[in-house]
């Protein structure tokens, strides 16, 4: 049961975007820059350490929905459990471990990162780009997973209904809404049939 | 020393936003709408949250920065900024704030700390949906804030003259005007 009276039916971040869009529109953009805009670091690289960092603040919502973003870009899921429950271990880069370590401190606190971290990272290739990249994917994923837990936000445990955010995610961004509406616009729908559809 | 190579010459989040403009600018309008957008909390208030919430993180140049900006919405006030960091619940603000501040507490450590109880304690001081929906969403964002401002290691200079002097003219201006002359004067750092 949320805190406040989010519009009904809306799942996670889309019921915090929806009850005030002027700040959603922000934080969609910064999102999709973050995770969708071009960049060296590829779009399943980027959704990991999203779907990391979710998983270290236990934010089921953004655990499930980045993590099937993940595994549409990737092709199964097989990494993505694989980088949440040990990533030294997970069939990736030896380049994305180390930058991993570094958004793992960040999620802790932006104090613990230093320059040996820094340092393993640009000897396995990384740019200073694609560090900032990840300590702001780290610091954003801090603020989405607070805003969504903080508002007690409704967090389903549907694993279809992930599959179909992760599929419009990795395909269209972030601009706009992930969550597929039942009713059309045209029936005039209360907020509260606005259910997923699966 | 920053650990990449942001612009030698803007401390903290300055820094790291001239490197990336392209995040700059929703990082710049999301504060820009929190802060000082139309809200039935005071621009000071709101700055008295952020600065908190840095504050508890320990994020020199950030809780430095909006306490300052803070202090200009305030008429000059540092001392309430100064015990809102120290212990808020002493401190000369309402009820209503101080119950904000708790939530605002509890979503710097883990939005899941939130209770119905503590959203109860700020309803019966007067606080709306919309009031505590953006005291989450500042206290969230200022742990991204400060997130990134630590995590490049940015340079975060020990002047009060100097924060004094930005938060008038943030105060003064709002943010994405103010951002507007580092971003123009760096553009595409991380490109060049």
């Amino acid at each position: 049961m949320p805190h406040i009276a989010l519009p009904e039916g809306l799942p996670g971040i889309s019921a915090g975007f929806a009850f005030r869009p002027e700040t959603a529109k922000p934080m969609r953009e910064l999102a999709h820059i973050l995770l969708h805009e071009p960049s060296t670091l590829s779009l399943g690289e980027r959704e990991l350490i999203a779907t990391y960092v979710s998983s270290r603040n236990c934010t089921q919502f953004c655990v499930a929905s980045h993590g099937a973003a993940a595994a549409n870009h990737l092709g199964s899921s097989v990494t993505v459990e694989a980088v949440k429950s040990d990533f030294q271990t997970a069939p990736i880069s030896a380049k994305l471990k180390a930058l991993l370590r570094i958004a793992a401190k960040v999620q802790q606190d932006g104090k613990h990162v230093n320059v040996d971290d820094i340092q393993a990272a640009c000897d396995e290739g990384a740019t200073d780009l694609e560090i900032h990249d990840t300590v702001l994917i780290a610091a954003a994923f801090c603020m989405y997973n607070r805003y969504v837990d903080g508002l007690g936000t409704w967090q389903p445990t549907d694993p279809a209904m992930y599959a179909q955010m992760g599929k419009h995610l990795a395909e269209q961004g972030y601009r706009t809404s992930s969550i597929r509406q039942q009713s059309s616009i045209e029936s005039n729908a209360p907020a509260s049939s606005m259910v997923p559809s699966l | 020393m920053p650990y990449i190579a942001l612009p030698p010459d803007l401390p903290g989040i300055r820094g790291a936003m001239a490197f990336r403009p392209e995040t700059a600018r929703p990082l710049n309008a999301l504060v820009e709408v929190l802060l000082t957008g139309p809200s039935t909390l005071s621009r000071g208030e709101r700055e008295l949250i952020a600065t908190y919430v840095s504050s508890r993180n320990c994020t020199h140049y950030c809780h430095s920065i909006h306490g300052a900006i803070a202090a200009a919405h305030l008429g000059g006030n540092e001392a309430v900024v100064k015990q809102v960091k120290t212990d808020f619940t002493q401190a000369e603000i309402s009820p209503k704030l101080k119950a904000l501040l708790v939530i605002a507490g509890k979503v710097q450590q883990d939005g899941k700390l939130v209770t119905s109880a503590d959203v109860e304690a700020a309803r019966r001081e007067g606080a709306t949906d919309l009031e505590i929906h953006d005291t989450v969403l500042i206290a969230a964002a200022f742990c991204m804030y400060n997130r990134y401002v630590d995590g490049l290691g940015t340079d975060q200079p020990d002047d009060d003259a100097l924060y004094r002097e930005r938060g008038r003219r943030v105060a003064r201006d709002g943010y994405v005007t103010v951002s507007e002359e580092y971003l123009a004067s760096h553009a595409g750092a991380a490109h060049g």
